[in-house]
């Protein structure tokens, strides 16, 4: 295959870096390569928009000297540009401080199996394919209601990747992926007032992406459900945060135990392990090596094995997300979370999303969250919202114009109910997350 | 046009890929030879630059090197676009022959465009990166280290940034020669954490220009920024939770121009608008403010972070009035926008590389001032909120609906500013809010230099401004209910 051609040229060209890194006087080195082609079309009202042809490569170098680090970035792989690539990667490292902690992962710590994750489903996909594919996708979406006046069109994409990453300590690997996707964005209006939604699938392999037209029907009818969507009064109340924005809850829980965060002391989680962070009925956990998964990876950013991590088991926190580095300054073992999470999973309980809504009985359903409002160090919570009012498990109108508030560390103790209604598209795998009560503004 | 930044330009990217100008026209005729209305060649040559200190010592570095091509054809409303990261001329000629796939698909209508015009630099083509040396980069970083410790003993953690970036850009455009631009922009950021009693607050203050690491150095600046992080920090550990409903709102002057830039700015831009897709497409020459309200975007202003000399279509930029007296009189345009509409572009063409397309898109966008004075706005508010400095916002164009997050905020008491309260997210209506402002400072002032937009996955530095302001209710994201 040619792709396992183009991966061995790599892994020559990282030697050539680190050899390079070694012979300008670095004490140890890693590298990493990439290369990336992908094409994206676009159509909007039944008509082509946009054709991109994507190619790219990158090469970036962190070399030490002792104790010191400094990196380098490039565009360009051609010998020249290696050369002055670790150079300039080595002159910022002599003027750097010397910290204790920097320095390459443990060796026993680096990953030694290389599972095939099974991420790499190349797309024959022609620019004419592709259009016909967008055509049927936004089609779909315009036929849906009459409600449905304009559009912003529907895109297919589709990419293929290679990287390549090796250290001084002989760690040296690489693997292709892909990664499509169809996405599709349509505008309502009823009286006089617009509104927009979008849906989107995405997968490694384009057999698991959902088909063009249910890409399509989805989009409009979220768009179709938000017309005629009012502000609510002020008021506290139960809010249900649909699978889609539950993940980034998540991802603020997981900004506030990184190693980053703790050793800055920038966290409102800080010694918290070991300690009651949610109730009970909460586990999280991380399945690094699903087959064609997202997220799935055999070692992190840093060359580090991943594996199947218990992050919080009954509620209770197991574990931080550490880098060599972030461990080191917290006396810790490095947890193979450089770069971030691999496929993290959020226990499921019972319910579907329709017995969710009966729960929350009266209550806010949020769909879309706006804006940044979270403090990462107080965890005060503060974002603008749309969704729907529910009365008796039954959604009554659509809403906007609104924010909820309150404290993360406090609506993580009071989430009621996890539901099954996973979103598999992303790297944080939840369902819909019910909370207690939250502060609504509204008019 | 300044003949010493695009000779810095052809220098930087022709020289080493051994390309010559002919080299150019060539592709450019093999480009235009399709049936495409137009058609375009961005090249870049960026390096960039950043130093960290934390924990007192300079605990990372890097040096980036990008540079590519970007090749664009147009025809009626499409767009083909090929890039890559290696500049010769076979890689040229071949992503020619991909993007003209769009020409066959189109009709044909050639249109010619007018000439280059002369205009103005707005800034010297230096590199901010060899402005100090290493050393000196390091020996400021920590020197503004230890003086910002010695400012309260409550400081925990300071971490300061500093990135230097230099931008070289050659255009090839249809019917007129090559255009170049040479962009110097620097930054700095200083982030304190303070800590008293066991409870901790953050505080984070920035500035840059498209100038050199000498504007930190020049008139206190670095210091100016770490006092004023120590000191939001220091008013957060003070904050009460902040009050949730409709209530009349000051905003400060300078960064809270972040404002302008969601509730409006995005709306106007040219793309929305051709496809009706905003909540302001098709009202030119409607009231969308209070009388008392205009509001420009201006990419003419010296040395500031969202200026260019020309768009990265080669378009020389300009000051265009958004609204004026709260009359919306026009949109933001590219090139492809402005021929869709039959209006001029306005030089808001922008791109965050050769490997993205450009799009309509802000510069500095500003309210000129008013003629209240701002302790008499503050006087006028009976109980309301004022907020003095932002984090980010974000807009949905289509509902109008815009959101930004207080990070410092009082309550105004019977015209007093009284309790500092917790970062508040607002929430507004576009077309609505200025329709709601009652009064305008005379105390306008634009932000240190810190603005990133994003708009579709793309990022470009810009500009805010704004004179002190009072919008007689929008809604406050609170807890206290
Ligand atoms: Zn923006």
């Amino acid at each position: 295959m040619q792709t396992q051609q183009e991966i061995t040229r790599l892994q020559t060209t990282i030697h050539e870096l680190l050899l390079e890194a070694k012979n300008q006087g670095a004490s140890a080195a890693d590298a990493g390569l990439s290369i990336d082609n992908g094409l994206s079309v676009n159509v909007r009202l039944g008509d082509v928009e946009t054709i991109e042809h994507h190619c790219s490569q990158g090469l970036g170098i962190t070399v030490y000297f002792g104790q010191k680090k400094g990196s380098a970035n490039s565009t360009d792989l051609s010998e020249k540009s290696i050369k002055e690539t670790v150079t300039a990667a080595c002159s910022i490292a002599r003027y750097a401080s010397d910290d204790p902690y920097a320095g390459l992962p443990d060796p026993d710590r680096l990953a030694s199996e290389f599972k095939d994750l099974e991420l790499y489903h190349p797309w024959d996909l022609s620019p004419n394919d592709a259009i016909n594919l967008a055509l049927s996708c936004e089609d779909t979406a315009r036929q849906y209601h009459p409600d449905i006046s304009n559009s912003e069109g529907a895109s297919v994409d589709t990419y293929q990747g290679i990287r390549v990453f090796g250290n001084s300590l002989g760690f040296l690997h690489g693997y292709a992926s892909t990664r499509h996707s169809i996405s599709c964005s349509v505008l309502g209006e009823r009286d006089g007032n617009m509104e927009r939604d979008y849906w989107y699938s995405v997968a490694r392999n384009h057999k698991n992406l959902e088909s063009p037209e249910l890409v399509g029907k989805k989009a409009a009818e979220r768009t179709v459900l938000r017309l005629g969507a009012r502000s609510l009064t002020t008021r506290k109340a139960p809010v249900l945060y649909s699978a889609e924005v539950a993940s980034g809850l998540i991802s603020s829980f997981l900004g506030a135990i990184s190693g980053g965060s703790l050793y800055r002391k920038s966290s409102f989680l800080l010694d918290s392990l070991g300690t009651k962070v949610f109730p009970d009925f909460i586990n999280i956990y991380e399945q690094p090596h699903l087959l064609g998964a997202l997220g799935s990876a055999c070692y992190d950013a840093e060359g580090v094995t991943t594996k199947a991590n218990k992050i919080v088991t009954d509620g209770i926190l197991d574990s931080y997300l550490l880098s060599s580095y972030s461990a080191r300054k917290l006396d810790m073992q490095s947890t193979g979370h450089a770069g971030g999470v691999h496929n993290l999973c959020i226990s499921a309980g019972e319910q579907d999303f329709q017995q969710l809504l009966k729960q929350m009985d009266t209550g806010l359903l949020v769909t879309e969250l706006m804006g940044q409002g979270v403090n990462p160090v107080t965890g005060d919570y503060s974002r603008g919202a749309s969704g729907f009012w529910v009365e008796q498990g039954e959604i009554q109108y659509p809403v906007q114009e609104i924010t909820i508030a309150g404290n993360l560390k406090d609506m993580f103790q009071h989430i009621l109910a996890v539901g099954n209604d996973i979103d598999y598209r992303g790297n944080i795998r939840t369902g819909s997350i019910l909370i207690e009560e939250m502060a609504i503004a509204g008019e | 046009m300044d003949n010493s930044a695009f000779q810095l330009a052809k220098q930087a990217i022709l020289v080493p890929s051994d390309l010559q100008e002919s080299d150019i026209h060539r592709v450019m005729d093999q480009l235009l030879n399709g049936s495409v209305d137009n058609g375009d060649i961005y090249f870049q040559s960026s390096h960039y630059e950043s130093w960290v200190l934390e924990d007192g010592i300079i605990k990372e570095g890097s040096h980036n090197i990008e540079q590519g091509a970007g090749v664009r054809a147009l025809s009626g409303e499409k767009t083909g676009f090929a890039y890559s990261d290696k500049i010769d001329l076979p890689v040229l000629l071949s992503a020619v022959k991909n993007v003209q796939a769009i020409a066959r698909q189109g009709q044909t209508a050639k249109t010619s465009l007018p000439g280059r015009t002369p205009y103005p630099a707005l800034y010297a083509p230096i590199n901010p990166l060899s402005s100090l040396s290493d050393q000196e980069k390091v020996d400021f970083l920590r020197k503004i280290d230890a003086e910002t410790r010695k400012l309260d003993p409550r400081i925990e953690q300071v971490i300061i940034s500093l990135v230097g970036v230099q931008d070289h850009i050659l255009i090839a455009n249809q019917g007129s020669s090559l255009v170049g631009d040479v962009r110097p922009l620097v930054r700095m950021n200083v982030s304190v954490i303070v800590e008293e009693k066991g409870q901790r607050e953050q505080g984070s203050m920035g500035g840059g220009a498209r100038s050199d690491y000498h504007y930190f150095l020049e008139q206190d600046r670095a210091l100016g920024f770490a006092r004023e992080a120590v000191r939001q920090a220091l008013v957060n550990l003070e904050a009460i939770p902040a009050p949730a409903g409709s209530m009349p709102i000051v905003l400060g002057s300078g960064w809270p121009g972040i404002l302008l830039h969601e509730a409006i700015g995005h709306g106007l831009e040219g793309d929305f608008n051709r496809k009706g897709t905003s909540a302001f497409s098709g009202r030119v020459g409607e009231r969308v403010a209070s009388s008392l309200c205009t509001v420009v975007d201006d990419g003419t202003l010296q040395d500031r972070r969202g200026s260019l000399s020309i768009d990265d279509e080669g378009t020389p930029t300009q000051c265009t009035t958004l609204i004026e007296n709260g009359i919306l009189k026009g949109y933001m345009q590219d090139k492809l926008n402005a021929r869709l509409m039959g209006v001029q572009p306005t030089g808001n063409g922008r791109r965050e590389s050769y490997a993205h397309t450009p799009m309509p898109r802000m510069t500095n966008t500003y309210m000129l001032p008013g003629e209240s004075d701002p302790e008499e706005i503050l006087q006028s508010v009976k109980n309301g909120l004022y907020a003095k400095n932002f984090g980010g916002g974000q807009v949905d164009i289509t509902s109008g609906k815009f959101v930004f997050s207080a990070s410092e905020a009082y309550l105004i008491e019977n015209g007093k500013i009284t309790h500092p309260v917790k970062g508040a997210t607002l929430i507004g209506n576009g077309p609505d809010v200025l329709t709601r402002v009652s009064m305008v400072g005379n105390d306008l002032a634009l932000d240190s230099g810190v603005g990133t937009c994003g708009k579709e996955g793309q990022s470009v530095p810009v500009g805010v401004g704004q004179p002190t302001l009072k919008i007689d209710a929008l809604t406050v994201g609170g807890t206290n209910v």
